[in-house]
């Protein structure tokens, strides 16, 4: 079995999960990190982000979720908040083509990253990106919520590994939550876009 | 019959949105002036807030005002269970107390902090049993049950509850109590008295209680303009939802807008007005601050409101005759309803085996008990779906005992068209629950897989189980409205919620059936109430795709009557010489003659009158739907519905068979083939079925194994209150692939053949994984849902902890 992302290293994996213990540790941090708050201090805060292929200007605080910059910044609320703790994957989108839980990362560490949500997906001609027509041809969504999350952990994994088995497409995906239960309906649409894509 | 559009699979209109993020759930509007909301929550389990001092956070800059009960509630707190909008008395950990808007939530978060509350603690009570025992804390001040007379206290001797909690019969007058009615039908000792030359199984049995958990969290946003409130919300259930939701904010439903696209997630916590009290908190937030308030929710919020399943500790008498009929069932549950009151899971578990094994004889008693825990209700299968894990493996004892294969006594026993079911005896409208069992015994090749059976490898043993599932799949009563202008789209306004079933899609397909009309000149009129939608039954019960294809159908069949009338009157003859196809309606013995539909909308526009909405409405109509018909009323060519009540039950029933590997050295098991079989009528939507199927396999590997409560029995804290502590079952948990099917026989009391189907599945999976478990230990009875690892290891061990609840939820903390 290949590697789910040869891209997603241990070093890498500690530092996020540094950087998540550091903003989501509790409820009320949530909210400092929505970056409302303007807190003292000589930290940047007008920052540049790559963010589907463009790049944007933004005012960051220093304690802001990648999440909360690309939903309340940005306006992409396309990324999902599910648990905002690193537990259910609804936030994934891609840095440098690795998914990552945008609720437990600072923005401020992807300032040199190439940051991908569900809505840079489709072509501009609207044509859906391969992992799109497979969930739409596989009816993978149910309610919907962690769809944007399944999408960008799929995109990620075919990135890294085009032709998956089924065994493969599921432990890529495993870090994704769908309380309705429509796994097996995702993994027929992740299969479906290796076919497509 | 060869259908257009039912059976056949279809993109529904909101899945491009899903994939694309494009669909906005309520979290993701925003509006001009919009400020935030936060919850200050109880952090004691039973508590009377005997004063709230704001003043400090209220001078705080950026603070725009608080909410509390006292607001919300001028004339005092309704005396009775249920979520309210907000408190004094909590009765759980995290219930809400006020709420404070402000410039956004930081500050909102720092100004809460500065809130004093001086709280009144009382006693507090995580077990029914404690409470049920005399002398035991109440969870409520007025009593630890609620029924028509209001709150009430229920108490047993120490003596009956010691001997109930370890296992043994409930006393013959031990009393029951709670919102639920017991019954009982048939000769119960002529039952066991018949069963005694063949089997009876009798033993005591506990299933967790566990969080809803939706994706969304239900966060609500909410502004007023022009006198209507306009409220961006969450909901299985559209228009049902929203006209009790305007009763508890207390806005005319002719002025409440509710905006509900999508919805992340229901599963029963959802469907109902009541259930989801907190939208109104940003609506009278808004209200008294004039402007738009936003209310995000938080997981952990969401597990304190969002509600729970019902737990229960219970024991039970199955006799079965020589034969394998099952002739007698005695079964006493004793339901753990959480802290706000809930539903009457138990009640629908003896319902459950009454219709789902055509018991002979029943009798159901029970006690529906509060605790101090969160707020119980309905959630998918509630009580049917407990029940399914727990009878199962008394199934295969009994097969063994009596020398059956265990597909052949649930052949003897199954559901049939012309049988009946429950308390009531009522008919079912139809059942073809033997050939769901031989079709899934077949995908499975049960028979062959026999010789497996028990095998051993290594320190691997093989299960195999077969599991049934049953729930109620319809409703009527509802209204549906259809409507064409003179572009000639059929327009279908649908009231139901777009919760993940696509059923607002589905039931819509019966309108296009009825009128011959490609789906491609069908547009489905949703999303929202001010674009007039009929009123529906709450979109819970599985009972979608019956009552409302009965709606959308009706409207249709309306509009074909007027279509045909009008023809008749302009070109000649009677309406029966007419018919419709290709987007005409034309004379059946010349089709050159007729109209289009475009130009039979124009006529009808022109007509007006009962073509238009604007006379001679089925007297029927709910309020809510006459309101959205004077709406529509004369802007184009209308058919309009109320469907009739009837009487009988259309069943919703599902079978699995699963093979699973056991490991005797860790406890841990893996399935390895699962094949689920719905018996749900005509299909409407097969891929639409077949996520209802695999996610009632998601849901029942979490009921069976995974998913429970867990409190602090000190003070009442939640312990599971996210998705790793109350865990729910991952893509590794689920098989690599789950083969579906169905049975595909019409329904004769639907139009189009169709019944619901969203519930059972997960009782048939849960009840197929028990009994693999169950087979793969020499038939060892747990009596327990979820088995746990632990569990299976204990039994190994010898040590026979498999009947303390201890292990599974919060009865013994």
């Amino acid at each position: 079995m290949q590697p789910v992302n040869p891209q997603l290293t241990r070093r890498r994996f500690i530092k996020g999960v540094i950087a998540s213990g550091a903003v989501a540790g509790t409820t009320s941090l949530w909210y400092a990190a929505n970056g409302q708050s303007r807190p003292a201090g000589a930290v940047e805060r007008m920052i540049r982000l790559n963010v589907n292929g463009q790049d944007r200007t933004v005012d960051v605080a220093p304690q802001e979720t990648l999440a909360s910059t690309l939903r309340y910044k940005l306006g992409l609320t396309g990324t999902k908040l599910g648990c905002n703790r690193g537990e259910c994957g609804a936030c994934t989108v891609l840095v440098d083509d690795v998914p990552t839980y945008a609720c437990s990362v600072l923005t401020h560490s992807f300032k040199d990253g190439r940051i991908e949500t569900v809505e840079g997906l489709e072509a501009p001609d609207g044509t859906l990106h391969p992992v799109q027509q497979g969930f739409v041809d596989a009816l993978g969504p149910q309610c919907g919520y962690c769809t944007p999350g399944q999408v960008m952990a799929a995109v990620g994994l075919l990135r890294a590994n085009p032709n998956p088995t089924r065994e493969e497409a599921r432990m890529g995906l495993a870090g994704n939550i769908c309380r309705c239960g429509s796994y097996d309906s995702y993994l027929d649409g992740v299969m479906r876009a290796a076919e497509i894509g | 019959m060869a259908y257009m559009h039912i059976g056949k699979d279809f993109v529904p209109p909101d899945v491009i949105g899903k994939v694309t993020g494009r669909i906005k759930y309520a979290e993701d509007y925003t509006r001009e002036g919009m400020v935030y909301a936060r919850l200050l929550t109880s952090p004691i389990p039973h508590a009377r807030v005997l004063e709230i001092d704001a003043s400090e956070a209220l001078a705080m800059d950026g603070v725009f005002g608080i909410l509390t009960a006292d607001e919300v509630y001028p004339d005092g707190e309704p005396q009775s269970t249920g979520l309210k909008i907000l408190t004094n008395e909590p009765t759980l950990v995290g219930e809400p107390i006020l709420a404070l808007a402000a410039v956004d939530e930081k500050t909102a978060e720092s100004a809460i902090a500065a809130i004093n509350v001086t709280f009144e603690r009382l006693p507090f009570v995580l077990d029914p049993l404690d409470s049920l025992q005399d002398g035991g804390p109440n969870a409520f001040v007025g009593g630890n049950t609620f029924g028509q007379q209001g709150f009430t206290e229920a108490k047993w001797s120490s003596d009956q509850v010691a001997s109930f909690r370890a296992g043994n019969a409930p006393a013959e007058d031990a009393p029951t109590t709670g919102p639920i009615p017991t019954f009982a039908y048939g000769d119960l000792e002529a039952g066991f008295t018949a069963a005694e030359d063949g089997y009876i199984y009798e033993g005591s049995f506990t299933t967790a209680g566990y969080p809803h958990h939706s994706m969304e969290p239900r966060s609500a946003m909410a502004y007023w303009e022009d006198g209507k409130l306009y409220l961006h919300g969450t909901s299985q259930s559209l228009t049902a939802l929203a006209n009790d939701m305007a009763g508890i904010i207390g806005v005319a439903k002719e002025d409440l807008v509710f905006i509900n696209a999508a919805t992340g997630g229901g599963f029963g916590q959802r469907a109902r007005a009541g259930s989801i009290p907190s939208m109104a908190i940003p609506a009278k937030l808004s209200q008294k601050l004039n402007r738009p308030v936003m209310m995000r929710i938080t997981r952990e919020e969401e597990f304190t409101i969002g509600g729970a399943r019902q737990g229960f500790q219970g024991w039970i008498k199955v006799g079965f005759r020589p034969d394998g009929v099952m002739s007698a069932c005695d079964i006493f549950v004793v339901s753990d309803n959480g802290g706000k009151g809930g539903g009457a899971d138990a009640f629908s578990a003896a319902d459950c085996i009454s219709i789902l094994y055509q018991t002979e004889a029943v009798r159901f008693r029970g006690a529906s008990v509060a605790t101090n825990t969160a707020h119980r209700g309905a959630q998918r299968g509630p009580g049917q779906n407990q029940i399914a894990p727990i009878i199962s493996p008394i199934m295969d004892v009994a097969a063994d005992a009596l020398g059956m294969s265990r597909l052949d006594i649930r052949v003897v026993n199954s559901a049939q068209t012309g049988d009946v079911g429950g308390p009531q005896r009522q008919p079912l409208t139809s059942a073809y629950m033997p050939e769901a069992l031989r079709q899934a015994a077949d995908a499975f090749e049960w028979e062959g897989r026999q010789t497996r059976r028990r095998q051993r490898n290594g320190s691997k043993v093989t299960g195999l189980g077969i599991g049934q599932g049953y729930h109620n799949a319809g409703r009527s009563g509802q209204d549906g409205i259809v409507m064409m202008g003179a572009d000639g789209r059929l327009k279908i306004h649908n009231g139901v919620g777009n919760l993940g079933t696509y059923s607002y899609a589905s039931t819509s397909r019966a309108a296009a059936e009825a009128l011959k009309m490609p789906w491609e000149s069908c547009d489905i009129i949703t999303g929202r109430t001010d674009y007039h939608l009929p009123i529906t039954s709450p979109q819970d019960g599985s009972n979608s795709i019956f009552t409302n294809t009965r709606t959308c159908y009706g409207a249709a069949m309306d509009m074909l009557a007027k279509m045909k009338e009008i023809a008749a009157a302009d070109l000649g003859g009677e309406p029966a010489d007419y018919d419709v196809s290709d987007e005409r309606v034309h004379q059946i013995a010349d089709s050159g003659v007729g109209m289009t539909y475009a130009e039979v909308a124009q006529r009808a526009m022109e007509l007006g009158g009962r073509y238009t909405g604007e006379a001679e409405l089925p007297e029927e109509l709910h309020e809510w739907t006459q309101i959205a018909v004077s709406r529509l009323a004369g802007s184009a060519f209308m058919g309009v519905y109320h469907d009739p009540a009837h009487s009988n039950n259309p069943p919703g029933f599902t079978v699995t068979c699963t093979e699973i590997e056991l490991d005797l050295e860790t406890g841990k098991y893996e399935i390895l083939d699962m094949v689920s079989i719905g018996e749900c009528g005509t299909v409407m939507h097969p891929q639409g079925l077949k996520n209802q199927l695999v996610g009632g396999v998601v849901w029942g590997i979490g009921l069976s194994a995974l998913e429970r409560h867990l409190y602090d029995p000190q003070n009442g804290l939640p312990a599971s209150t996210g998705y790793w502590q109350s865990k729910v079952p991952t893509y590794l948990d689920t098989p690599v692939s789950i083969e579906t099917g169905w049975v595909d026989l019409p329904d004769p009391e639907n139009p189009v053949g169709a019944r619901g189907i969203g519930e059972p599945t997960q009782g048939s999976v849960s009840a197929a994984l028990t009994a693999a478990i169950s087979d793969a230990l020499d038939g060892h009875i747990f009596g327990a849902a979820p088995i746990t690892t632990d569990m299976i290891i204990n039994h190994i061990a010898g040590t026979q902890e498999d009947a303390v609840a201890l292990a599974q939820n919060n009865f013994r903390g």
